[in-house]
Protein backbone atom coordinates (compact mmCIF):
# COMPACT_ATOMS: atom_id res chain seq x y z
CA UNK A 1 0.00 0.00 0.00
CA UNK A 2 1.12 3.32 -0.61
CA UNK A 3 0.86 5.50 2.40
CA UNK A 4 -0.60 8.78 1.79
CA UNK A 5 1.65 11.79 3.54
CA UNK A 6 -0.14 12.54 6.83
CA UNK A 7 -0.36 16.49 5.44
CA UNK A 8 -2.59 15.49 2.89
CA UNK A 9 -4.47 12.87 5.46
CA UNK A 10 -4.83 15.51 7.47
CA UNK A 11 -6.43 18.47 5.26
CA UNK A 12 -8.87 15.54 3.53
CA UNK A 13 -10.34 14.89 6.83
CA UNK A 14 -10.13 18.88 7.91
CA UNK A 15 -12.26 19.54 4.37
CA UNK A 16 -14.63 16.94 5.05
CA UNK A 17 -15.54 17.89 8.58
CA UNK A 18 -15.84 21.55 7.28
CA UNK A 19 -18.47 20.18 4.93
CA UNK A 20 -20.39 18.53 7.40
CA UNK A 21 -19.72 21.39 10.27
CA UNK A 22 -21.51 23.77 7.92
CA UNK A 23 -24.75 21.70 6.75
CA UNK A 24 -26.46 23.18 9.69
CA UNK A 25 -26.34 26.42 7.90
CA UNK A 26 -27.98 25.39 4.71
CA UNK A 27 -30.91 24.28 6.51
CA UNK A 28 -33.92 26.04 8.40
CA UNK A 29 -37.07 27.41 7.72
CA UNK A 30 -37.97 30.46 5.47
CA UNK A 31 -40.50 32.56 4.11
CA UNK A 32 -39.30 33.01 0.03
CA UNK A 33 -40.74 36.32 -1.63
CA UNK A 34 -40.03 37.33 -4.72
CA UNK A 35 -40.39 40.87 -5.41
CA UNK A 36 -39.18 43.78 -8.30
CA UNK A 37 -36.10 45.40 -8.82
CA UNK A 38 -38.16 48.80 -7.54
CA UNK A 39 -38.97 47.67 -4.23
CA UNK A 40 -35.65 46.00 -3.10
CA UNK A 41 -33.40 48.36 -4.70
CA UNK A 42 -35.14 51.48 -3.24
CA UNK A 43 -34.12 50.24 0.24
CA UNK A 44 -38.11 49.94 1.04
CA UNK A 45 -38.56 46.25 1.70
CA UNK A 46 -35.27 46.47 4.26
CA UNK A 47 -37.62 48.70 6.09
CA UNK A 48 -40.65 46.38 6.04
CA UNK A 49 -38.85 42.98 6.77
CA UNK A 50 -36.68 43.59 9.23
CA UNK A 51 -39.27 44.69 11.95
CA UNK A 52 -41.58 41.84 10.65
CA UNK A 53 -38.32 39.87 11.27
CA UNK A 54 -37.66 40.72 14.49
CA UNK A 55 -41.53 40.18 15.57
CA UNK A 56 -42.55 36.29 14.47
CA UNK A 57 -38.83 35.37 13.99
CA UNK A 58 -39.29 34.29 10.13
CA UNK A 59 -36.43 35.05 7.72
CA UNK A 60 -37.65 36.35 4.74
CA UNK A 61 -35.66 35.54 1.79
CA UNK A 62 -35.88 38.51 -1.02
CA UNK A 63 -35.59 37.51 -4.88
CA UNK A 64 -35.12 40.86 -6.73
CA UNK A 65 -36.63 40.50 -10.12
CA UNK A 66 -38.88 41.60 -12.85
CA UNK A 67 -42.94 41.10 -11.92
CA UNK A 68 -43.01 38.77 -14.87
CA UNK A 69 -40.13 36.87 -13.48
CA UNK A 70 -41.44 37.07 -10.51
CA UNK A 71 -45.21 35.86 -11.08
CA UNK A 72 -43.20 33.13 -12.96
CA UNK A 73 -41.77 31.71 -9.73
CA UNK A 74 -44.91 31.90 -7.86
CA UNK A 75 -46.62 29.92 -10.99
CA UNK A 76 -43.69 27.45 -10.50
CA UNK A 77 -44.09 27.15 -6.70
CA UNK A 78 -40.63 28.16 -5.88
CA UNK A 79 -41.45 31.31 -3.67
CA UNK A 80 -44.24 31.76 -1.26
CA UNK A 81 -45.07 35.16 -2.39
CA UNK A 82 -45.05 37.69 -4.47
CA UNK A 83 -45.10 41.70 -4.34
CA UNK A 84 -45.22 42.95 -7.69
CA UNK A 85 -46.89 46.06 -9.80
CA UNK A 86 -49.02 45.10 -12.67
CA UNK A 87 -52.40 44.50 -11.89
CA UNK A 88 -53.51 42.94 -15.26
CA UNK A 89 -50.66 40.05 -14.21
CA UNK A 90 -51.46 39.64 -11.49
CA UNK A 91 -55.55 39.28 -11.78
CA UNK A 92 -54.60 36.56 -14.41
CA UNK A 93 -52.01 34.91 -12.38
CA UNK A 94 -55.31 35.03 -9.41
CA UNK A 95 -58.12 33.94 -12.06
CA UNK A 96 -55.78 30.59 -13.02
CA UNK A 97 -55.67 29.52 -9.37
CA UNK A 98 -52.12 30.35 -8.73
CA UNK A 99 -52.36 33.28 -6.32
CA UNK A 100 -54.92 33.87 -3.54
CA UNK A 101 -55.43 36.47 -1.18
CA UNK A 102 -54.72 39.05 -3.36
CA UNK A 103 -53.79 42.78 -1.29
CA UNK A 104 -53.29 46.39 -2.38
CA UNK A 105 -50.03 47.72 -0.42
CA UNK A 106 -48.98 51.03 -1.90
CA UNK A 107 -48.88 53.10 -5.07
CA UNK A 108 -46.41 56.09 -7.07
CA UNK A 109 -46.41 56.14 -10.19
CA UNK A 110 -44.40 56.22 -13.23
CA UNK A 111 -42.48 58.92 -15.23
CA UNK A 112 -40.44 59.30 -18.69
CA UNK A 113 -36.95 60.49 -18.22
CA UNK A 114 -35.10 62.42 -20.60
CA UNK A 115 -32.28 64.62 -21.04
CA UNK A 116 -32.60 68.08 -19.94
CA UNK A 117 -33.28 69.93 -23.34
CA UNK A 118 -36.07 67.63 -23.58
CA UNK A 119 -35.70 67.02 -27.56
CA UNK A 120 -38.50 65.53 -28.30
CA UNK A 121 -40.77 68.62 -26.73
CA UNK A 122 -42.65 66.35 -24.50
CA UNK A 123 -42.97 68.10 -21.11
CA UNK A 124 -46.25 70.50 -22.48
CA UNK A 125 -48.15 66.69 -23.97
CA UNK A 126 -51.44 66.51 -22.43
CA UNK A 127 -51.15 62.49 -21.46
CA UNK A 128 -48.79 60.08 -21.56
CA UNK A 129 -49.45 58.56 -24.86
CA UNK A 130 -49.40 61.65 -26.73
CA UNK A 131 -45.53 62.11 -25.36
CA UNK A 132 -44.80 58.49 -26.07
CA UNK A 133 -46.08 59.29 -29.49
CA UNK A 134 -43.85 62.65 -30.03
CA UNK A 135 -40.92 60.29 -28.96
CA UNK A 136 -41.82 58.23 -31.26
CA UNK A 137 -42.31 60.61 -34.55
CA UNK A 138 -38.76 62.38 -33.62
CA UNK A 139 -36.74 59.26 -33.35
CA UNK A 140 -35.49 60.30 -30.27
CA UNK A 141 -33.72 57.01 -28.67
CA UNK A 142 -36.09 55.18 -26.26
CA UNK A 143 -34.52 53.30 -23.70
CA UNK A 144 -36.86 50.49 -23.01
CA UNK A 145 -36.19 47.25 -20.17
CA UNK A 146 -37.63 44.22 -22.37
CA UNK A 147 -37.55 42.26 -19.35
CA UNK A 148 -41.58 41.73 -18.91
CA UNK A 149 -41.08 43.73 -15.41
CA UNK A 150 -44.01 45.69 -14.00
CA UNK A 151 -42.43 48.70 -15.50
CA UNK A 152 -42.07 47.12 -19.19
CA UNK A 153 -45.97 45.94 -19.34
CA UNK A 154 -46.66 49.53 -18.67
CA UNK A 155 -44.82 50.63 -21.46
CA UNK A 156 -45.51 47.69 -23.91
CA UNK A 157 -49.62 49.01 -22.85
CA UNK A 158 -48.78 52.62 -23.88
CA UNK A 159 -47.16 51.80 -27.40
CA UNK A 160 -50.57 50.05 -27.91
CA UNK A 161 -52.43 52.91 -27.05
CA UNK A 162 -50.30 55.33 -29.06
CA UNK A 163 -50.83 52.82 -31.97
CA UNK A 164 -47.42 51.59 -33.63
CA UNK A 165 -45.31 48.81 -32.67
CA UNK A 166 -41.96 50.22 -31.53
CA UNK A 167 -38.81 49.63 -33.80
CA UNK A 168 -35.92 51.03 -35.68
CA UNK A 169 -32.51 52.16 -34.39
CA UNK A 170 -33.80 54.64 -31.70
CA UNK A 171 -35.93 52.05 -29.45
CA UNK A 172 -33.55 49.62 -27.65
CA UNK A 173 -34.92 47.03 -25.52
CA UNK A 174 -32.24 46.29 -23.32
CA UNK A 175 -33.06 43.51 -20.59
CA UNK A 176 -31.87 45.30 -17.80
CA UNK A 177 -33.23 46.13 -14.45
CA UNK A 178 -34.61 49.68 -13.86
CA UNK A 179 -31.29 50.91 -12.35
CA UNK A 180 -29.02 49.99 -15.16
CA UNK A 181 -31.58 51.00 -17.80
CA UNK A 182 -31.56 54.59 -16.15
CA UNK A 183 -27.70 54.58 -16.27
CA UNK A 184 -28.03 53.64 -20.24
CA UNK A 185 -30.71 56.55 -20.50
CA UNK A 186 -28.30 58.89 -19.30
CA UNK A 187 -25.30 58.00 -21.22
CA UNK A 188 -27.00 57.61 -24.11
CA UNK A 189 -29.12 60.79 -23.69
CA UNK A 190 -32.22 58.89 -24.47
CA UNK A 191 -36.00 58.42 -22.84
CA UNK A 192 -37.02 55.84 -20.98
CA UNK A 193 -40.26 54.74 -18.89
CA UNK A 194 -38.93 54.59 -15.09
CA UNK A 195 -41.29 54.69 -12.07
CA UNK A 196 -40.65 57.40 -9.41
CA UNK A 197 -39.30 55.28 -6.85
CA UNK A 198 -36.24 54.40 -8.16
CA UNK A 199 -35.32 57.49 -9.98
CA UNK A 200 -35.50 59.36 -6.68
CA UNK A 201 -33.14 56.71 -5.00
CA UNK A 202 -30.56 57.14 -8.20
CA UNK A 203 -31.29 61.17 -8.70
CA UNK A 204 -27.94 62.07 -7.99
CA UNK A 205 -26.30 59.54 -9.62
CA UNK A 206 -27.06 61.19 -13.73
CA UNK A 207 -27.97 64.37 -15.15
CA UNK A 208 -32.01 62.85 -16.02
CA UNK A 209 -34.86 64.78 -15.83
CA UNK A 210 -38.85 64.10 -15.45
CA UNK A 211 -39.86 65.35 -18.65
CA UNK A 212 -43.55 63.67 -18.17
CA UNK A 213 -45.29 63.21 -15.33
CA UNK A 214 -48.66 63.21 -13.71
CA UNK A 215 -50.82 61.67 -16.24
CA UNK A 216 -53.62 58.81 -14.83
CA UNK A 217 -52.13 56.33 -16.80
CA UNK A 218 -49.26 56.16 -15.46
CA UNK A 219 -50.78 55.13 -12.36
CA UNK A 220 -48.73 52.51 -10.42
CA UNK A 221 -49.93 50.22 -7.44
CA UNK A 222 -48.16 47.25 -6.18
CA UNK A 223 -50.09 43.86 -4.76
CA UNK A 224 -48.93 41.09 -2.72
CA UNK A 225 -50.26 37.51 -3.11
CA UNK A 226 -49.76 34.43 -1.75
CA UNK A 227 -48.90 31.73 -3.45
CA UNK A 228 -51.93 28.85 -3.69
CA UNK A 229 -50.70 26.44 -1.35
CA UNK A 230 -53.03 23.79 -2.98
CA UNK A 231 -51.07 24.24 -6.54
CA UNK A 232 -48.05 22.95 -4.99
CA UNK A 233 -46.30 21.20 -1.68
CA UNK A 234 -43.93 22.77 0.29
CA UNK A 235 -45.62 26.33 0.19
CA UNK A 236 -44.88 28.28 3.24
CA UNK A 237 -48.40 29.63 3.26
CA UNK A 238 -48.90 30.16 7.26
CA UNK A 239 -46.29 32.67 7.37
CA UNK A 240 -47.13 34.17 3.87
CA UNK A 241 -49.96 35.21 5.48
CA UNK A 242 -48.70 36.40 7.97
CA UNK A 243 -46.58 38.56 6.05
CA UNK A 244 -49.47 39.97 3.94
CA UNK A 245 -51.18 40.97 7.67
CA UNK A 246 -48.19 42.64 8.28
CA UNK A 247 -47.65 44.63 5.50
CA UNK A 248 -51.19 45.76 5.22
CA UNK A 249 -51.47 46.77 9.23
CA UNK A 250 -51.11 50.24 9.90
CA UNK A 251 -48.15 49.83 11.79
CA UNK A 252 -46.38 48.82 8.47
CA UNK A 253 -48.20 51.38 6.46
CA UNK A 254 -46.61 53.99 8.37
CA UNK A 255 -43.57 52.29 7.93
CA UNK A 256 -44.20 52.59 3.99
CA UNK A 257 -45.46 56.22 4.51
CA UNK A 258 -42.60 57.61 6.33
CA UNK A 259 -40.00 55.95 4.00
CA UNK A 260 -37.59 59.10 1.82
CA UNK A 261 -34.83 59.49 0.34
CA UNK A 262 -33.39 63.16 -0.46
CA UNK A 263 -36.12 64.22 1.42
CA UNK A 264 -38.81 62.94 -1.13
CA UNK A 265 -41.82 59.90 -0.47
CA UNK A 266 -41.49 57.15 -2.04
CA UNK A 267 -44.27 54.88 -1.70
CA UNK A 268 -47.81 56.17 -1.11
CA UNK A 269 -50.01 53.24 1.33
CA UNK A 270 -52.79 52.01 0.17
CA UNK A 271 -54.60 50.77 3.57
CA UNK A 272 -53.99 54.05 5.39
CA UNK A 273 -54.44 57.66 4.54
CA UNK B 1 -13.12 56.82 -9.33
CA UNK B 2 -10.25 54.02 -9.52
CA UNK B 3 -8.54 55.20 -6.53
CA UNK B 4 -11.45 55.98 -4.74
CA UNK B 5 -12.82 52.41 -4.82
CA UNK B 6 -9.65 51.14 -3.68
CA UNK B 7 -9.53 53.41 -0.84
CA UNK B 8 -12.97 52.13 -0.36
CA UNK B 9 -12.21 48.74 -0.73
CA UNK B 10 -9.91 49.00 1.98
CA UNK B 11 -12.24 51.14 4.12
CA UNK B 12 -14.91 48.02 3.86
CA UNK B 13 -12.35 45.14 4.82
CA UNK B 14 -10.97 47.04 7.35
CA UNK B 15 -14.30 48.87 9.04
CA UNK B 16 -15.62 45.43 9.78
CA UNK B 17 -18.45 46.10 7.48
CA UNK B 18 -21.23 43.35 8.71
CA UNK B 19 -22.80 43.23 5.16
CA UNK B 20 -19.51 43.13 3.13
CA UNK B 21 -18.05 40.33 5.90
CA UNK B 22 -21.63 38.20 5.38
CA UNK B 23 -21.13 38.26 1.53
CA UNK B 24 -17.55 37.41 2.12
CA UNK B 25 -18.18 34.70 4.42
CA UNK B 26 -20.70 33.59 2.15
CA UNK B 27 -18.55 34.01 -0.71
CA UNK B 28 -15.88 31.51 0.98
CA UNK B 29 -18.36 28.72 2.45
CA UNK B 30 -19.95 28.21 -0.76
CA UNK B 31 -16.75 28.20 -2.42
CA UNK B 32 -14.79 26.25 0.01
CA UNK B 33 -17.89 23.45 -0.15
CA UNK B 34 -17.87 23.71 -4.40
CA UNK B 35 -14.12 23.30 -5.00
CA UNK B 36 -13.45 20.27 -2.21
CA UNK B 37 -16.21 18.22 -3.73
CA UNK B 38 -15.72 18.96 -6.97
CA UNK B 39 -12.21 18.62 -6.48
CA UNK B 40 -11.98 15.26 -4.55
CA UNK B 41 -14.42 13.89 -7.40
CA UNK B 42 -12.12 15.29 -10.07
CA UNK B 43 -9.06 14.07 -9.18
CA UNK B 44 -10.38 10.41 -9.09
CA UNK B 45 -12.36 10.93 -12.25
CA UNK B 46 -9.33 11.90 -13.85
CA UNK B 47 -6.92 8.86 -12.27
CA UNK B 48 -9.26 7.07 -13.70
CA UNK B 49 -9.24 7.80 -16.85
CA UNK B 50 -5.82 8.05 -17.25
CA UNK B 51 -5.42 4.39 -16.06
CA UNK B 52 -7.94 3.62 -18.80
CA UNK B 53 -7.08 1.97 -22.69
CA UNK B 54 -5.86 4.97 -24.61
CA UNK B 55 -8.78 4.86 -27.05
CA UNK B 56 -11.19 5.59 -23.88
CA UNK B 57 -8.92 8.01 -22.57
CA UNK B 58 -9.10 10.09 -25.75
CA UNK B 59 -12.97 9.89 -26.46
CA UNK B 60 -13.21 11.22 -22.79
CA UNK B 61 -10.82 13.87 -22.53
CA UNK B 62 -11.93 15.36 -25.45
CA UNK B 63 -15.06 15.07 -23.95
CA UNK B 64 -14.10 16.70 -20.82
CA UNK B 65 -12.58 19.50 -23.47
CA UNK B 66 -16.21 20.39 -24.67
CA UNK B 67 -17.64 20.92 -21.73
CA UNK B 68 -15.36 23.62 -20.45
CA UNK B 69 -17.19 25.93 -23.18
CA UNK B 70 -20.36 24.97 -21.20
CA UNK B 71 -21.96 28.53 -19.86
CA UNK B 72 -22.62 29.48 -16.55
CA UNK B 73 -26.26 30.07 -17.26
CA UNK B 74 -27.07 27.44 -19.14
CA UNK B 75 -25.96 24.70 -15.79
CA UNK B 76 -27.94 27.44 -14.08
CA UNK B 77 -30.65 26.59 -15.89
CA UNK B 78 -30.22 23.06 -16.18
CA UNK B 79 -30.31 22.81 -12.27
CA UNK B 80 -33.02 25.19 -11.69
CA UNK B 81 -35.05 22.78 -13.76
CA UNK B 82 -33.96 20.05 -11.59
CA UNK B 83 -34.56 21.90 -7.88
CA UNK B 84 -37.47 24.01 -8.86
CA UNK B 85 -40.28 23.18 -6.82
CA UNK B 86 -42.39 21.64 -9.62
CA UNK B 87 -39.36 20.04 -11.02
CA UNK B 88 -38.28 16.40 -9.86
CA UNK B 89 -35.98 17.58 -7.23
CA UNK B 90 -38.69 20.24 -5.67
CA UNK B 91 -39.28 18.24 -2.39
CA UNK B 92 -35.85 19.14 -1.43
CA UNK B 93 -36.44 22.64 -1.39
CA UNK B 94 -32.97 23.62 -2.66
CA UNK B 95 -33.75 26.85 -4.85
CA UNK B 96 -32.27 29.98 -3.53
CA UNK B 97 -30.22 28.26 -0.75
CA UNK B 98 -26.67 28.26 -0.90
CA UNK B 99 -26.73 24.27 -1.23
CA UNK B 100 -28.69 25.02 -4.88
CA UNK B 101 -25.31 26.93 -5.76
CA UNK B 102 -22.84 24.27 -4.71
CA UNK B 103 -24.81 22.09 -6.94
CA UNK B 104 -24.20 24.56 -9.81
CA UNK B 105 -20.94 25.11 -8.82
CA UNK B 106 -19.39 21.66 -8.88
CA UNK B 107 -20.91 20.41 -12.09
CA UNK B 108 -19.28 24.10 -13.45
CA UNK B 109 -15.61 22.68 -11.97
CA UNK B 110 -15.74 19.41 -12.92
CA UNK B 111 -15.09 19.49 -16.08
CA UNK B 112 -12.11 22.18 -15.63
CA UNK B 113 -10.59 20.18 -13.08
CA UNK B 114 -10.71 17.00 -14.74
CA UNK B 115 -9.51 18.03 -18.09
CA UNK B 116 -6.44 20.11 -16.46
CA UNK B 117 -5.49 16.71 -14.15
CA UNK B 118 -5.70 15.29 -17.47
CA UNK B 119 -3.56 17.26 -19.54
CA UNK B 120 -0.77 17.59 -16.96
CA UNK B 121 -1.03 13.62 -16.49
CA UNK B 122 -0.61 12.93 -20.14
CA UNK B 123 3.27 14.24 -19.13
CA UNK B 124 3.59 11.68 -16.42
CA UNK B 125 6.69 9.38 -16.15
CA UNK B 126 5.46 6.23 -18.27
CA UNK B 127 8.29 4.82 -15.92
CA UNK B 128 6.08 5.17 -12.79
CA UNK B 129 3.49 2.97 -13.99
CA UNK B 130 5.47 0.09 -15.12
CA UNK B 131 7.15 -0.09 -11.81
CA UNK B 132 4.59 -0.17 -9.99
CA UNK B 133 2.84 -2.38 -12.03
CA UNK B 134 6.06 -4.61 -12.12
CA UNK B 135 6.04 -3.87 -7.59
CA UNK B 136 2.64 -5.58 -8.03
CA UNK B 137 0.47 -2.33 -7.47
CA UNK B 138 -3.03 -2.56 -7.34
CA UNK B 139 -5.36 -0.57 -9.54
CA UNK B 140 -5.95 1.75 -5.97
CA UNK B 141 -2.90 1.89 -5.40
CA UNK B 142 -1.46 2.88 -8.69
CA UNK B 143 -4.23 5.54 -8.12
CA UNK B 144 -3.05 6.84 -5.02
CA UNK B 145 0.57 7.24 -6.66
CA UNK B 146 -0.64 8.88 -9.44
CA UNK B 147 -1.88 11.67 -7.28
CA UNK B 148 0.83 11.92 -4.91
CA UNK B 149 3.37 12.15 -8.04
CA UNK B 150 1.37 15.10 -9.28
CA UNK B 151 0.21 16.88 -6.34
CA UNK B 152 1.56 20.34 -7.42
CA UNK B 153 -0.30 19.86 -10.82
CA UNK B 154 -3.41 18.89 -8.92
CA UNK B 155 -3.00 22.01 -6.96
CA UNK B 156 -2.86 24.11 -9.81
CA UNK B 157 -6.04 22.71 -11.54
CA UNK B 158 -8.29 22.86 -8.01
CA UNK B 159 -7.21 26.61 -7.98
CA UNK B 160 -7.69 26.97 -11.46
CA UNK B 161 -11.34 25.90 -10.57
CA UNK B 162 -11.26 27.56 -7.94
CA UNK B 163 -10.86 30.63 -9.53
CA UNK B 164 -13.53 29.77 -12.28
CA UNK B 165 -16.11 29.35 -9.36
CA UNK B 166 -15.14 32.18 -7.27
CA UNK B 167 -15.34 34.56 -10.69
CA UNK B 168 -18.55 32.75 -11.84
CA UNK B 169 -21.75 34.57 -11.92
CA UNK B 170 -24.74 33.31 -13.37
CA UNK B 171 -25.18 30.07 -11.41
CA UNK B 172 -25.18 32.07 -8.01
CA UNK B 173 -27.80 34.87 -9.87
CA UNK B 174 -30.11 32.00 -10.75
CA UNK B 175 -30.14 29.66 -8.36
CA UNK B 176 -28.97 31.59 -5.29
CA UNK B 177 -31.40 34.36 -5.88
CA UNK B 178 -28.60 37.06 -4.54
CA UNK B 179 -30.57 36.73 -1.41
CA UNK B 180 -29.40 39.25 1.54
CA UNK B 181 -27.36 37.75 4.33
CA UNK B 182 -27.87 34.28 2.46
CA UNK B 183 -27.44 33.69 -0.56
CA UNK B 184 -25.74 37.46 -1.72
CA UNK B 185 -22.04 36.50 -2.80
CA UNK B 186 -19.64 39.05 -4.03
CA UNK B 187 -20.06 38.63 -7.70
CA UNK B 188 -23.93 38.88 -7.22
CA UNK B 189 -23.18 41.88 -4.93
CA UNK B 190 -21.39 43.41 -7.95
CA UNK B 191 -23.94 42.76 -10.39
CA UNK B 192 -26.16 44.35 -8.12
CA UNK B 193 -24.55 47.40 -6.96
CA UNK B 194 -23.60 47.88 -10.64
CA UNK B 195 -27.07 47.75 -11.05
CA UNK B 196 -27.49 50.35 -8.76
CA UNK B 197 -25.40 52.88 -10.34
CA UNK B 198 -22.54 52.49 -7.01
CA UNK B 199 -20.09 51.89 -9.23
CA UNK B 200 -17.72 52.58 -6.37
CA UNK B 201 -18.51 49.78 -4.32
CA UNK B 202 -18.93 47.21 -6.99
CA UNK B 203 -15.42 48.07 -8.05
CA UNK B 204 -14.39 47.81 -3.78
CA UNK B 205 -16.15 44.26 -3.91
CA UNK B 206 -13.87 43.53 -6.70
CA UNK B 207 -10.89 44.14 -5.24
CA UNK B 208 -11.98 42.38 -2.33
CA UNK B 209 -12.39 39.29 -4.73
CA UNK B 210 -8.70 39.69 -6.47
CA UNK B 211 -7.24 40.45 -2.61
CA UNK B 212 -9.04 36.83 -1.90
CA UNK B 213 -8.19 34.65 -5.05
CA UNK B 214 -4.35 36.08 -4.07
CA UNK B 215 -4.05 35.03 -0.45
CA UNK B 216 -5.73 31.68 -0.74
CA UNK B 217 -3.30 30.92 -3.83
CA UNK B 218 -0.42 31.73 -2.44
CA UNK B 219 -1.04 30.20 0.77
CA UNK B 220 -1.78 27.05 -0.98
CA UNK B 221 1.15 27.02 -2.83
CA UNK B 222 3.14 27.85 0.75
CA UNK B 223 1.19 25.00 2.16
CA UNK B 224 1.71 22.03 -0.16
CA UNK B 225 5.16 23.12 -1.78
CA UNK B 226 7.29 23.55 1.33
CA UNK B 227 7.25 20.07 2.60
CA UNK B 228 9.32 21.48 6.10
CA UNK B 229 6.52 23.91 6.88
CA UNK B 230 7.16 24.34 10.40
CA UNK B 231 3.75 25.37 11.67
CA UNK B 232 1.69 23.49 10.11
CA UNK B 233 3.71 20.11 11.82
CA UNK B 234 3.38 21.55 15.12
CA UNK B 235 0.15 21.58 14.72
CA UNK B 236 -0.22 18.56 13.51
CA UNK B 237 1.92 17.34 15.93
CA UNK B 238 -0.12 18.73 18.63
CA UNK B 239 -3.40 17.50 17.41
CA UNK B 240 -1.77 13.94 17.21
CA UNK B 241 -0.61 14.29 20.81
CA UNK B 242 -3.33 15.25 22.55
CA UNK B 243 -5.56 12.45 20.42
CA UNK B 244 -2.66 10.18 21.92
CA UNK B 245 -3.20 11.44 25.23
CA UNK B 246 -7.14 11.38 25.19
CA UNK B 247 -7.13 7.69 24.05
CA UNK B 248 -4.26 6.53 27.14
CA UNK B 249 -6.65 8.14 29.58
CA UNK B 250 -9.48 6.87 27.99
CA UNK B 251 -7.92 3.40 28.44
CA UNK B 252 -7.10 3.98 31.67
CA UNK B 253 -10.15 4.58 33.01
CA UNK B 254 -12.14 1.85 31.28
Amino acid sequence: MVRWPQKIRFLLVFCILSIFLSLPALAGERLRLATTTSTADSGILNEIIIPFEKKTGITVDVIAVGTGKALKLGELGDVDLVLVHSREAENEFVANGYGINRKDVMHNDFIILGPKNDPAEIKKSKNAIKAFKKIANNKITFISRGDESGTHIKEKQLWKKVGIIPAGSWYREVGQGMGSVILMTNDLNAYTLADRGTHIAMKNKVNLVICYEGDKSLYNPYGIIAVNPEKHKNINYRDAKSFINWIISPECQKIIKNFKKSGEQLFYPDTVK
Amino acid sequence: MFIESIKKAFELLFTFDNEVYSIVLTTLNITAISVVIAGCFSILLAAFIDLMNPRFKKILTAFFNSLLAIPTVIIGLFVYMFISNSGPLGDFKLLFTPAAIVIGQIILAIPIITSFILAGLSKTDLLLHETLTTLGAKKIDRIKAIVMENRILILSAVLAGFGRIVSELGISMMLGGNIRWYTRTITTAIALETGKGEFALALALGFILIFLAMFINFSAYIVLKNDNLLIFDIILNKVRGKLNRDLREHDIYN
